[in-house]
């Protein structure tokens, strides 16, 4: 059918390093990207922008940068919300003491901040593995939920330990509406997620997946188990310490060190197993899913409730959610333990050879 | 080889150490600092409980289990509840009788929710990679954290085991003022010793207990001589499920069963770093360790920490235990009691 | 007949003890490779010989001897300078990174010789494209010689065991060493996978002049294609010579075919 690669010939290494090697797969994702740049903007109501848009494009950044480091290179962490505070409290300190700074100068020194305390608490990973390096990466979540909670200085002394941002300002622009705003957040989330496919196809990216799939030949092959994880984990903070600030400044405003707990860790974890581990694409996939899943349930449970003359409260819908993410993960571990991202692509491959089986 | 023998003098050396050093930096009064020791040892004994359904899973499933914190919740919510529901529905009388019985139903459901475990988890994800385990672990604290708000509901619940809450007064002729003890928590530290002892009954008298640790050994050996291995998982699971009850039941009484339980569950998995993840005894005493060494870093450390860097309020036990296990894992990797492993290639 | 030009010896391995606990795998074991030739170590099951490997190639660490690796006197190996001095091995076991196709696993053989930084690689047009290239047309030979062309994309989990096998040996080989240690390249293989291989094998030592340090099972293999033989027995060194040597070493021959023979 439409789905074809028939004389599509590669004559080149380039063309056939391409990241989207399929001519209909490049007009798709193009299409996507103009529709979300050009359409959306005049589409989307504000609520959509900041209750779904929004949250779900810094997430999904967010989730890239776990997906670098659980799925790519897997080392395994559970609190990597963590980071995304340091980049959130250091955004804030950077523009508190230095307010004439520019707000991508700002987000991309967040996201070194994040880095090297990344780097930090990736140090364990070089001695332990597996579910050890999980509690490790645990110790650095209470830890810095503790340090943003107590010290004063990181959040400028402000009496309630909650914070808040100054609006954004760039090249004398600032950025009120919820449309400007989405538009920033897209170009970044964007700029960034091509950048993280190109890293991961890239001699980095294969390092640490030959680290994930078998350390000791890779070590052996001339991978150094030290330069490998600690980039990833480094890399996997700066996206997490870049989708904090974002997190920080666009979405929330204003924000207490809760905000960054270890249950958005979870669910950060929760994105990449739904969505695929090892694929950018299934970052986007799980952090829409897990955006959109709360609010789709809160509109139909009340609903649903009615139908059958009970009414189900907000508490219902919450226990709910946590139902369904617990049987979901259980269930794509179980049956499809590399995501959505991966039934897409055997969509795919099967179209491709539509109407044969094989 | 050594291991087994450094580790016990190892742990009690931190103990000791940090025991000593604590009076001597903060000048207080002996009795106070007993307090706080016995205090610490308390709460450890909790930890431990904990720490005990971990190991049990551990060893004969190789399963690092994130939700038997979500289990002690779960359990300690159907222990609640069903004590309250109870008088209600069969007309027993409310109190010891309705506890009673309560637990025993509350044991039958965590055995049901081992087998629904073993069935719909556990076998489908037999040989997996352990970090995969892990997370379908995760998927089960969710699934049973909202599940079990949905049922059993998610207010903060009341497990009276008809101990007062006045504290006791001992060793008042040693120190000035005496020490001052919780009655519940000589309490939790007989429930748990007991515990403890039926388990060691258990694991070293009865075949079950013999065919648990031949797989515990290894996993393939015991099958080959016909150990049903999905069995045994059901009987591992229902043990912890039954370990998670007794710690969610004491645990509960002493702080109300709420949602925080399962959180508070995390930090039993401090506890099993430091004790290693296949030894008994090293989640008892990497419990004891944790908890006396939380509540002396929270009573002698935070306020110091408090004052030297001007911080909005201590708090520091919501990390230390972490962070403790944390520089553990760098020095000894295995634990206190754990077995090195050797890659092979 | 092959032509041979055996050089100089490239490997020199002195006293090697290693234990585990208080397993003893290898007690003071010496032996010398030479450059360009093909040298088997063979031994029953649980000689010590993946051991001895893995010790020349820095994954354990003797407790006692040396390593003397073209004129550098070394207490022990670590695994990064082998690596980068010219040491590669494939594995008993697949050690293959099974997420990755066949390109990407042969493409993790040239990671050292790639030195573009991360920021490059992010960007990936410039440097970091040009170096991705070039790389990649070597690991186009390298697919070419071991004639697995039509797997390039297929991730490596998918292949039958024999092709495996050879993307195994094309990872080792796109690292260009001059030492390569072969745990068991045919175990498991039916006749016309081992003559593949032993083609495969014995052609990188013509064409490439590569030193080849090899482990098997296969007798008829060993005596075929190799230089000289290593015997190893329970960690101890019974025999050493050419393949006609040691077949007719009564020790090994005792220790092959148990006592009494």
């Amino acid at each position: 059918m439409f789905y074809r690669e028939n004389g599509q010939f590669k004559a080149s290494y380039v063309e056939d390093q391409q990241i989207l090697g399929i001519r209909q797969d490049r007009w798709f994702i193009f299409g996507l990207i103009a529709f979300a740049l050009f359409a959306v903007p005049y589409l989307a109501s504000d609520y959509m922008f900041r209750a779904v848009l929004i949250p779900f494009l810094i997430v999904s950044l967010a989730a890239i940068g776990l997906n670098l480091l659980v799925g790519y290179c897997g080392q395994i962490s559970l609190g990597h919300a963590a980071f995304m505070g340091i980049g959130a409290y250091a955004a804030y300190n950077l523009v508190v003491r230095f307010p004439q700074l520019n707000f991508i100068l700002v987000l991309v020194l967040a996201g070194l901040i994040a880095a090297l305390v990344g780097i930090l608490f990736g140090l364990p990973s070089l001695q332990i593995k597996g579910l050890y390096l999980g509690v490790a990466t645990l110790a650095a979540q209470f830890f810095i939920d503790w340090v943003f909670a107590r010290v004063k200085w990181f959040t400028n002394y402000s009496p309630s330990g909650s914070v808040s941002t100054a609006p954004i300002e760039m090249f004398g622009f600032k950025f009120d509406t919820p449309t400007e705003r989405y538009l920033l957040v897209l170009v970044v989330v964007i700029v960034f997620a091509l950048m993280a496919k190109n890293l991961v196809r890239g001699h980095i990216g294969r390092s640490w997946m030959a680290m994930r799939d078998m350390d000791v030949a890779a070590e052996v092959i001339g991978i150094r188990p030290m330069y490998a994880k600690l980039s990833a984990f480094a890399v996997s903070a700066f996206y997490a310490g870049v989708a904090g600030a974002m997190w920080g400044f666009v979405h929330l405003g204003s924000w207490e060190p809760a905000a960054f707990s270890v249950n958005f860790s979870l669910n950060l974890l929760f994105m990449i197993i739904i969505g695929g581990m090892g694929s950018i694409l299934g970052s986007f996939i799980g952090a829409a899913f897990i955006v959109l899943l709360p609010i789709t349930l809160n509109q139909i449970l009340p609903v649903l409730g009615g139908l059958v003359g009970m009414n189900f409260g907000t508490a219902l819908a919450s226990h709910m959610e946590f139902m369904i993410f617990g049987a979901l993960i259980i269930f794509f571990l179980i049956v499809e333990p590399l995501g959505i991202a991966r039934l897409w692509a055997i969509g795919k491959e099967k179209l491709r050879l539509w109407p044969f089986p094989h | 080889m050594a291991a087994r023998k450094n580790g016990p003098v190892i742990a009690l050396g931190v103990v000791l150490a940090a025991g000593l050093a604590a009076p001597l930096l903060t000048g207080s009064a002996p009795g106070f600092y007993l307090e706080v020791l016995i205090g610490g040892l308390m709460a450890g004994v909790l930890y431990s409980l904990v720490a005990l359904g971990f190991v049990l899973i551990f060893k004969a499933s190789g399963v690092f289990n994130f939700a038997q914190g979500a289990m002690v919740l779960f359990a300690a919510l159907a222990l609640a509840r069903l004590a309250e529901w109870l008088p209600g529905w069969i007309g027993i009388p409310a109190g010891f009788p309705a506890l009673a019985l309560a637990f025993v139903l509350a044991t039958g459901i965590m055995i049901v929710l081992a087998w629904v475990v073993e069935r719909v988890v556990l076998r489908p994800l037999v040989a997996q990679d352990p970090v995969a385990l892990l997370m379908a672990t995760l998927g089960v604290t969710f699934f049973l954290d909202g599940f079990g708000q949905t049922i059993w509901g998610s207010d903060v619940y009341k497990i009276d085991l008809g101990i007062s809450k006045e504290p006791t007064m001992i060793l008042q002729s040693m120190f000035e003022g005496g020490i001052l003890v919780s009655k519940e928590d000589l309490v939790a530290t007989v429930i748990a010793t007991l515990l403890v002892l039926m388990l060691a009954l258990f694991f070293q008298k009865t075949a079950t207990g013999r065919a648990l640790r031949a797989v515990a050994d290894d996993h393939q050996a015991a099958q080959s001589i016909g150990i049903p291995l999905n069995r045994i998982w059901v009987i591992v699971w229902a043990v912890a499920g039954f370990v998670a009850l007794v710690a969610g039941m004491v645990w509960g009484s002493k702080l109300g069963v709420q949602f925080s339980l399962a959180q508070l569950a995390l930090k039993a998995l401090p506890v099993v770093i430091l004790g290693g993840f296949t030894s008994i005894p090293g989640a008892i005493i990497g419990g004891l360790v944790i908890g006396v060494g939380e509540k002396m870093a929270e009573v002698f450390l935070g306020p110091p920490l408090v004052k030297m860097w001007d911080l909005a309020g201590g708090g520091i036990e919501n990390w230390f235990a972490y962070v403790l296990a944390l520089l553990f894992l760098m020095v000894r990797p295995e634990g206190l009691f754990g077995e090195k492993h050797i890659d092979r290639v | 007949m092959r032509q041979r030009n055996i050089g100089d010896v490239i490997l020199d391995v002195r006293n090697i003890s290693l234990a585990f606990g208080g397993v003893k795998a290898l007690q003071s074991i010496s032996f010398d490779v030479r450059e360009h030739e093909v040298r088997a170590i063979i031994g029953p099951n649980g000689a010590g010989k993946s051991s001895m490997l893995n010790c020349i190639n820095g994954v354990y660490h003797p407790q006692e001897g040396e390593i003397v690796y073209k004129g550098e006197v070394r207490r022990d190996m670590d695994t990064h300078h082998a690596a980068e001095s010219g040491i590669a091995r494939t594995f008993q076991n697949l050690a293959l990174f099974k997420g990755m196709s066949v390109l990407d696993n042969i493409m993790t053989g040239r990671n050292l010789k790639m030195k573009t930084g991360i920021l490059a690689q992010a960007l990936h047009f410039g440097p970091a494209r040009a170096e991705e290239l070039r790389e990649r047309e070597f690991c186009e030979h390298v697919i070419d010689f071991l004639e697995i062309q039509p797997y390039r994309k297929t991730p490596v989990g998918r292949l039958p065991y024999g092709l495996q096998k050879r993307v195994d040996l094309g990872r080792a080989l796109a690292a260009q060493p001059q030492v390569l240690l072969l745990d068991e390249p045919m175990a498991g293989m039916n006749v016309e996978e081992k003559q593949d291989m032993c083609r495969f094998v014995l052609d990188i030592n013509d064409e490439f002049g590569t030193t080849i340090v090899l482990i098997e099972h296969d007798m008829g293999v060993v005596m075929d294609i190799s230089d000289r033989v290593v015997v190893l027995d329970y960690g101890k060194k019974i025999g050493d010579g050419t393949p006609d040597e040691v077949r007719n070493d009564p020790e090994v021959i005792r220790a092959y075919l148990g006592a009494g023979h």
